[in-house]
This record gives structure tokens, sequence and C-alpha cells, in this order.
């Protein structure tokens, strides 16, 4: 039950309940659909990028408490960043929710740099779950790189 | 009467803690806590008889089959053999050569779309399926509408789940080839009325195939009383190993066909101008087959018909209205698949919490169920769902299997409260 309860933390669950920006963006200057075929989730993530910066980001969808949970805080944690530092932060997000469960303690500082995201670390014990967690990171990526959708098969 | 003839026995109620003690796979424990195994439905844990069965191959007379002269092939082909006309009593096919020993119930809907379905299927003329089907009786036949210029026609289904008979008898049609469906929806249980739809398909000049892998784990199959061209199943989902399955055709239909893939076993003669084919079934079983998984899968029909599907049908039926009945009784869920008619499946969708949380937290109770589409995304369009939870019964699963199961559903509301 404990890595059960690391994985649906009060914020996840919060968050899966109450979607943050959950809302379609006229005037979008990126978007793109995310879709996991194995459990039918989908997303569209919408960006407003003026010059360097993400001034704006929503997303509207389907999918699980991981999923909603994780699509929400991604908008919470890009608002005011830069492309670059919205890429890198998908990297390392991408590397805590794929990283080994037995080195944990290597992940810990890549969790600190993540802030609130941090609590996707029980994610890695669920390796069912990993695309649950990153499909909106996925779905930001593409519509960052002109892409239309990406899909995390 | 004769006194010393015996009266058919009623079939004997069905044992079910012997049987589970004959299932090594559920003694395993998940998160600490006893495996509840309830996704049969994707595949069955394996008795003893079929898991020694295989191992005995291995471990005693392996060899290729049809082949060598010597001790150990012979004993493989004879094995091989036995065990297809195993499949053969099982489904009731009147003739031991119309059993084709394929990977699977796919592997053997795919041979009928690629051999029958491109000889008969032309431009304009029509293939009709349900609303139900699993992916694997639909996409071989897009495949071969689009190749052919041919139109996939579905006959839709309530919201119970039941295909509408009205529209599947306006469907068929001078057009129609080919009549595939399923005997038992994966998604929702619903059982068809194979024999009546076969009637109607035939007296429209159609031939059937019918999908049977999700209904011969669970009710006797005959198929000369369905009167059905075609018949598949899988082995996996009867207790068998996977990887191995079986197509029924009628002798005059295969005959008739042209061979699927070229190889070894399915000729007669070879030459570099030309070749002759092997008489039905080896014309359709190019290369060397999984044959210590045929052996098995005989092992597995065996031993079921020793359990008896008669009182194997008689529990399932019992434990379905049981688990319906559990689960009807929890707020908030809602049973996808509510035909009159089902076995074995208990589909479902819960407040606003997404099956793939349910299964996730049921699995930390130790049940296993399937969260997903099911491989039938038209059949959660019709619901308007993504995905469903699918607990699925087997002849192993008791009353115990069902109260945990709903416990651990009151528990994931209580998370998601």
């Amino acid at each position: 039950m404990e890595d059960l309860r690391e994985l649906y933390q009060e914020v996840i669950l919060d968050h899966s309940k109450r979607p943050r920006h959950f809302s379609e963006m006229p005037g979008a200057s990126h978007q793109a659909d995310g879709h996991n075929p194995l459990c039918g989730d989908r997303i569209t993530v919408y960006l407003k990028v003026e010059g360097d910066v993400i001034e704006d980001v929503s997303f509207q969808g389907a999918g699980c408490s991981i999923s909603t949970a994780s699509a929400s805080m991604m908008t919470d944690a890009l608002r005011g960043k830069t492309v670059d530092e919205a890429k890198d932060l998908f990297d390392r997000f991408h590397r805590l929710v794929t990283s080994d469960p037995s080195h944990a303690a290597e992940n810990a500082p890549a969790g600190s740099e993540l802030g609130k995201l941090a609590v996707f670390s029980g994610v890695c014990e669920f390796p069912m779950r990993v695309k649950c967690a990153s499909l909106s990171w996925h779905t930001m990526k593409a519509a960052l790189e002109g892409e239309a959708g990406a899909s995390t098969e | 009467m004769n006194a010393s003839a015996s009266p058919a026995p009623a079939p004997a109620a069905l044992d079910v803690e012997a049987v589970r003690r004959q299932f090594p796979g559920l003694r395993t424990r998940v998160h600490d806590k006893p495996l509840v195994y309830l996704d049969s439905a994707a595949s069955a844990q394996k008795p003893q008889a079929v898991i020694d069965a295989e191992r005995e191959v291995y471990e005693r007379y392996y060899s290729n089959i049809h082949r060598g002269v010597h001790k150990l092939s012979v004993m493989a082909t004879d094995a091989y053999e036995k065990a297809r006309a195993r499949v053969q009593r099982f489904l009731g096919a009147p003739e031991v050569r119309e059993i084709i020993l394929l990977r699977g119930a796919t592997e053997a809907i795919n041979l009928v779309a690629q051999t029958y379905g491109r000889k008969h299927v032309a431009a304009g003329d029509e293939v009709l399926i349900t609303g139900l089907e699993h992916h694997s009786n639909i996409v071989p036949w897009q495949m071969l509408c689009e190749e052919k210029g041919a139109v996939l026609r579905v006959a839709p289904i309530d919201d119970a789940g039941v295909v509408d008979m009205g529209a599947f008898e306006r469907l068929l049609g001078p057009k129609t080839r080919i009549v595939s469906l399923s005997h038992v929806s994966n998604a929702l249980g619903t059982v068809n009325p194979v024999k009546r739809m076969t009637e109607l398909a035939h007296a429209a000049g159609a031939v059937v195939m019918i999908d049977g892998a999700q209904a011969v784990p669970h009710t006797p199959v005959d198929v000369r009383k369905i009167g059905c061209d075609f018949y598949a199943f899988s082995g996996h989902k009867v207790y068998g190993p996977s990887g191995v399955g079986a197509l029924y055709g009628r002798a005059e239909v295969l005959e008739a066909m042209p061979p699927w893939q070229g190889g070894g076993d399915m000729i007669t003669t070879v030459t570099f101008e030309k070749s002759t084919w092997a008489e039905i079934p080896a014309k359709f079983e190019a290369g060397t087959p999984n044959i210590a998984g045929a052996i098995a899968l005989g092992a597995a029909l065996e031993w079921l018909e020793d359990v008896g599907l008669e009182a194997v049908a008689a529990h399932e039926d019992e434990m379905l209205r049981y688990g319906t009945d559990l689960l009807s009784a929890i707020p908030g869920l809602r049973l996808i698949g509510t035909a009159p008619r089902k076995a074995g499946i208990l589909s479902f969708v819960l407040d606003d919490i997404h099956p793939h949380d349910i299964g996730t937290i049921l699995d930390y109770e130790g049940v296993a169920i399937r969260t997903g589409h099911h491989c039938a995304q038209p059949v959660m369009d019709r619901y308007g769902v993504p995905a469903t939870a699918r607990a699925s019964l087997a002849c192993f699963n008791n009353r115990e299997d069902l109260d945990v199961l709903a416990r651990g559903i009151r528990k994931v509301q209580e998370m998601f409260k």
C-alpha cells in the first residue's frame, strides 16, 4: 500500500479531480494532440509562445488520474518558462518517471530540481503507468517542435 | 427400459476447490495478497495437466513431425495428430481433416480472409460483421475489402450489447459473400445466437465464419449444430498454451480454397516450374508448427472435458449472476454489457474514475483484471467510453474472488472520494 500512496499522493489526486488550465486556447501559437492507444487517453496541449517565452499553456482531453494530474501540473510548471527551459524540464521529468526504482537515491537531486513535479517520482515503480504520466509532456514537446501529435505507444 | 442401461447422468456440480488446486499459478501472491485472477478472457491460467503435457514432449519425445522415420518423430507425429483429433471431437467436427492447427483465432480469421476471401470476394461485394467484434475480426476483413473494393457492413448492437437482429437480416443480401461474427463478445460477454445467424446468412448465400475464442472455455460447442462453415479458437483462452489454436472448416469449402502460406508440409511435389498442394489440412499448415503447444492444447481440451463443460458452464453462470448482483449493488458502478445471454464477462465503469486507476489499485489487492479497450475500440465508441474495467471468469473462480473484487472496488472509490 505504501507504493500505492506514493503513486496516488494527495496533490496528484487533487490535480486529477480539479485540473488547472483545463480549457481550449483560442489563438494558441502551438498545439498538438497526444494519444495513448493502450488505454485510449487523448489530450490536446495548447501553448502561447511570445518571443521565446511560454506565456500561456492549457490542455483538454480525457485520461486516467495520473495522466490528467501530470498534464495539469505541467501547465503550472511551464508558465513563464522559455522554450529551452521547457525542453530541459521535459528531459528531467522523463528521467524521473523512467528511472530504475532501485536507484531511487540517485534520483533525488533530479527530483528536487523539479519542484512540485517530484511527486511523480512514485510512477517509476509502476512501469505500466509511465506512459500515462508522460503523455502530456510528449504532446507539449511535439507542439513546440511543430509536430501535429504524439503517441506514447 | 433396460435395467442395465444407465440413464444419462445429470452434470455433476463443479467442485471448484478441487479445480483450483490444479492451477499452480493461482498459488502466486501479488503485493503480498493471494492472487485473485479475473483476467481469463485475456488469457487463462494453466492446469498442471497442461504444463506436464508440454514438458513431457520436450523431456521424452520431442522431434519434428510428419518427416522422420525415427522413433521420436513417429511419437511426436502421433501425439500431434491425436491433438488434432481431440480438437475435432471438442468442436463436434465431422472429419479430422477439417481441423487446421494454427497460431490462434487471429491467424485463423486472416487465413480465411486471405484464401476464401480473396478468391470469392470481388469489387462491390459485401462482408458482414457485428458491432461486437474484436479487432481480430474487423481488421482482416477491412484489409480484404480495401484490396478488393468490397464493402464491410456492420450489424449494430443495442444498449444492452445485443446484436440488432432486424438490422442483421436487412444487411444480408445478394452481395453478401461472408458473414463473420463472434460466438461470445470478449468486451461485453454477449452470447450471439450463432445458429440462427448462420441460418439467415446461409439463406442469403453467404458463408459463415465464427470467432469462438471467447466461447469455447465457457460452453460446449458443436459446429454441426451451428451449421457454420468456419469456426476458430485460440488455445491460450481455453487453458492451453499461447501460440496455438485451431480453425475448423467444412471439408468441401477447405478443398476449394487456395493455399495460404507456401512452404514445407503443404506440398505434394515441388519443382522449380510448379508445385502441387497437399490435401487438407496439410495444405494450410506450411512450416514446422508449435508441436509441443498443439499437444498441450490437446491435453487442455481433454482436461476440460474431464472436468465437464456442462458443469463449467453452470458454475460460471452462477458466478456471473453472483458477480452481477455484487457489482450492481455498488453505487456509481455501471455495467457495460447487460445482454440476457452472457458468458464470463463483467465489464464496467466506475464514477469518473479511469479504468487504469481501478486496475492499479485492484492490483494492490491481488486482483488481476483487464483495463482498456479490450481490442474492441468500436464497442467502446458505441458506449461513449474510452475504456472499461473488465473482470472475466474461468472455471476456477469462486465467490470469494468476486467478494475480494467488490471490496477492492469500494477501496478504489474511497481513494478517489
